[in-house]
Parts: C-alpha cells; structure tokens; sequence
C-alpha cells in the first residue's frame, strides 16, 4: 500500500486520512475536496493515476492545513508517531512538510522500531528535514531537483536559501554534486535527480540518463517534480524494481508533459490528465 | 534498543539544525525581540552567542530558522532591527546570493535557491511558481499566479518559510530585470 503524508495550503483544512481519489480535476478525501494545483495534491494525482493504470488501490494520505507556520505539518508529524504501526510494509512517502528535525527524529524512531519498516521515500521539506537531522542514509529514495540536489551536496547548509554560491554554481555537472551529497552522508540509499537530465543514481553510481523527449519548459511549471514523485512512489508500491520505476515514472512525465503541448504558463493538473496515455505509450 | 538503533548511527547532526540566532547591537533590543516573539507564539530562546560570531551584544534569540522571514517581517513592523541573522550550525553561512535566468521567448524565468518565478514578458502576468519544499509554497503560488508583477502580492507579505524568503528574492529580481 502507497501512504502519501503532505500538507494543503488552506489554513482550515483538518487533518484528514483515508483513501484519495479524483473528481474531476480536484482531490477527493473524506467528503474533502481540494483543487490540484501543485504541492502535495499534484503528487497524490499522480499516485491515483499511475494506480488506476496499474491496477492497483488508490494511495493512502494523510493531509493536513499548512500555510508555512507547520501548526498542519505537525498534525501529520504527530498522527504518523501515534500509528507508526500502521506503516508497516507499506511505502510512505513524505512531501510537502514543514522541515522539523525533533519530529523527524520522531517518527524515524517509530520507524525504525517497526519489524517490517515501510520503504521510506521522501522529497521536498521532508527531505530537507532529513537531511538536516544526519540520517539522510535511512531513507531508501529522495527526489532532489538539481537545486535541492545541490542543497544535499552542501554540508553546511541548512536549507537549499544557505547553499553555498561555489557548490550552487555546479548545476551543470549533477554527478559531481551526488558524489559530494554521498560523500557527506546526505543522501538516502537512491537518489532519483529530476531536471533537464533526469538521473538515477546510488551510492555515487549513475544508473542511467534521460534527456529525451526534452522539454524545457517545464523547469517553469510547478507541480513537475512533484508529479514524477507521485507516479515513482505507485510503481514501487506495486512492487516494482525501484529503479525502474523511477525510469518510468521520469519518462512518462516526459511524454506527459509533451501531450499537452506546453509553454511556460501550463498548469500541472494538465499533466497530470495526460498520466495514463503517457504511461501507456510506454 | 531503538534508542541505540537511532543515535548509534554515523554522524548524527544536532536537533538545533533547524534553528537559527538573531543578533542584536543592544541587550535592550534583545529583550524586546524575546518578548515579541514569545507574545506571537514562538518557540525562541535567549542565549550567548557561539566564538564565531564577531558581532553584536552578548546575547542572541535562536528561533526557528524555516521561519524567519516571517518573524523579520514581525520584528521590522515592531521597529526591532537585529544586524544580522545566522543559522545556528553555521554562523558564517549568507543567504543565496545567485540568481539564474531563463529566457524562454515570450516568458522569462528567475530562480533564486530552489525556488523559481516565471512571468510572460508581454503582460507581466506571474504564470508559474514552482520549486521549493515548504508548505507556505504551494500557498503562495496559488495567491501569485494569474496576477500582474507589480500587483501581486510580495511574498514576503504573506509567506513564512525560507523558501517564500527564496521566492521573495526572485520575485525583486525578476521586478527588477523588467522595470
């Protein structure tokens, strides 16, 4: 089973967990609707559409309210150390949430305490969070964009706003920055890179490149990563091989992407209706 | 057992990685920023400042660095003005300073750090935010996107984290490059 933990951006939202699933282009769980605009509800989408192709359940989330004061991402933060058994065997990954190292440590603990631990996946805050805490190696996969990849090759900074101008300059060349993140301890076990090159890399191995279709345009469009995140995480919940199901999910959002055509201005939820004929044509 | 399973792993940083120290000239400044922060909410705390740090009084407010453009925006509305602030596991770190530019044709890109803003040249209408790992993100690209440049609200209006202080940085520079 694929659990997705992430925040909303309404202040107002409650926490909320159960089965997702689409209603058109919004999110729908518990009786809650929420639009899919990027964050947290574009992976879920992803995840829902990916699992329909596949033939599998429909993710698990647990969302919550969170504008950028954490009072929502601490309800989640909270609910997974309360239900930490629940997660066993299950694949959970974490996203939008407000990087807390004490709750981290927190739920790793609960984690680790489990016989069967989930697959830890992580991306966006909650990556951050890890990596900020030491135990970045704890986690089996992490999905940087080349400017939080280089973020995880700092080993000072904090957060991606202190990465230092010397390691951020080295955009251009992603493997030296996965060598400096592996060689610092910063990354999980595999690293799924998304940019103009998408790469797949372990313990400072690259495993393969994509760099076509290309699509420029879509460094402009939020939500992107985060859709690649969400198709990677059903695969592997389906019991796919990790690294192919993040070949899969970096190539469908390539020839996703392309079907609707883009310019900088695309939104994600188009994207995201183009999952299951991108992932088809595969 | 899980206690020694989880911190008898390799190099496990301090929990205070996520806190940053505000530094003031004056003890008096100090204790006004405590007090206003306290009164807003905040988990802050007043202490001496580590060896490397050269300047200011002798005391510092560490607080919780993911929020500090919303707790500057707090202090400078209060007229509290610290004279420098710093994360707490690196005292010597300054903000991203290197903005990268994308030309696309009719739109133009900036990023700063890991957050991204993209407007079409012709009507200066903000089309997309993307990047970033905060929950205030996903918050502030909903409240952006689809409005012109110059009426838009500034992310440091209504953002908290510092990656709404990153997309605040692209945001004057993307201005900045089109006025």
């Amino acid at each position: 089973m694929l659990v997705i933990a992430g925040t909303v951006p309404d202040l107002d939202f409650p926490l909320v967990t159960g089965p997702a699933c689409l209603e058109g282009d919004s999110l729908k769980v518990e009786g809650h609707l929420i639009p899919v605009l990027r964050g947290t509800p574009a992976l879920v989408a992803a995840a829902i559409k990916t699992a329909e192709v596949a033939g599998n359940q429909p993710p698990h989330v647990i969302l919550a309210g969170d504008t950028g004061r954490g009072s929502g991402s601490r309800l989640v933060y909270q609910h997974i150390v309360e239900n930490a058994r629940s997660f066993a065997e299950t694949t959970l990954t974490f996203h939008y949430l407000q990087p807390d190292v004490d709750w981290h440590n927190r739920i790793l603990m609960a984690l680790d305490a489990l016989s069967l631990p989930p697959v830890r996946i992580a991306d966006a805050g909650f990556m951050y969070a890890a990596k900020m805490s030491g135990y970045a190696a704890s986690y089996d996969l992490f999905t940087p964009d080349v400017g939080e990849l280089a973020f995880l090759a700092d080993e000072k900074a904090p957060h991606p706003f202190y990465t230092r101008g010397f390691i951020l300059h080295r955009d251009q060349s992603v493997p030296e920055l996965i060598e400096r993140a592996y060689a610092h301890d910063n990354a999980a076990a595999r690293l799924l890179v998304k940019g103009s090159v998408d790469m797949f890399a372990s313990g400072e191995k690259i495993h393969w490149r994509i760099d076509s279709p290309g699509c420029e345009v879509m460094e402009a469009m939020g939500g992107t990563g985060d859709t690649i995140t969400g198709m990677a995480s059903a695969l592997i919940a389906s019991g796919m091989d990790m690294e192919k199901a993040c070949h899969m999910a970096a190539l469908a959002n390539r020839h996703a992407g392309m079907l609707t055509r883009p310019t900088p201005a695309t939104q994600v939820a188009e994207i995201v209706r183009a999952i299951p004929q991108a992932l088809a044509g595969l | 057992m899980f206690f020694k399973k989880l911190f008898g792993r390799k190099k496990a940083k301090a929990s205070r990685a996520d806190r940053g120290m505000l530094l003031f000239d004056h003890t008096s400044d100090v204790i006004r920023a405590e007090n206003l922060l306290k009164a807003e909410g905040w988990t802050i705390k007043v202490m001496g400042p580590p060896p490397e740090i050269q300047r200011g009084c002798d005391l510092v407010v560490e607080f919780p660095l993911m929020e500090q453009m919303r707790i500057l925006e707090t202090l400078k509305s209060a007229k509290v003005h610290p004279v420098d602030v710093v994360p707490v596991t690196g005292p010597l770190l300054s903000p991203v300073d290197l903005f990268h530019t994308k030309d696309f044709g009719e739109y133009l890109m900036v990023r700063a750090a890991n957050m991204k803003i993209t407007i079409e040249k012709k009507s200066r209408m903000i089309v997309n935010i993307s990047g970033g790992g905060c929950p205030d993100v996903p918050f502030l690209a909903d409240q952006l996107t689809g409005k012109i440049l110059e009426e838009a609200p500034q992310p440091r209006e209504i953002g908290h984290t510092l990656c709404g202080y990153a997309l605040q940085l692209a945001y004057e520079e993307i201005k900045r490059q089109c006025l």
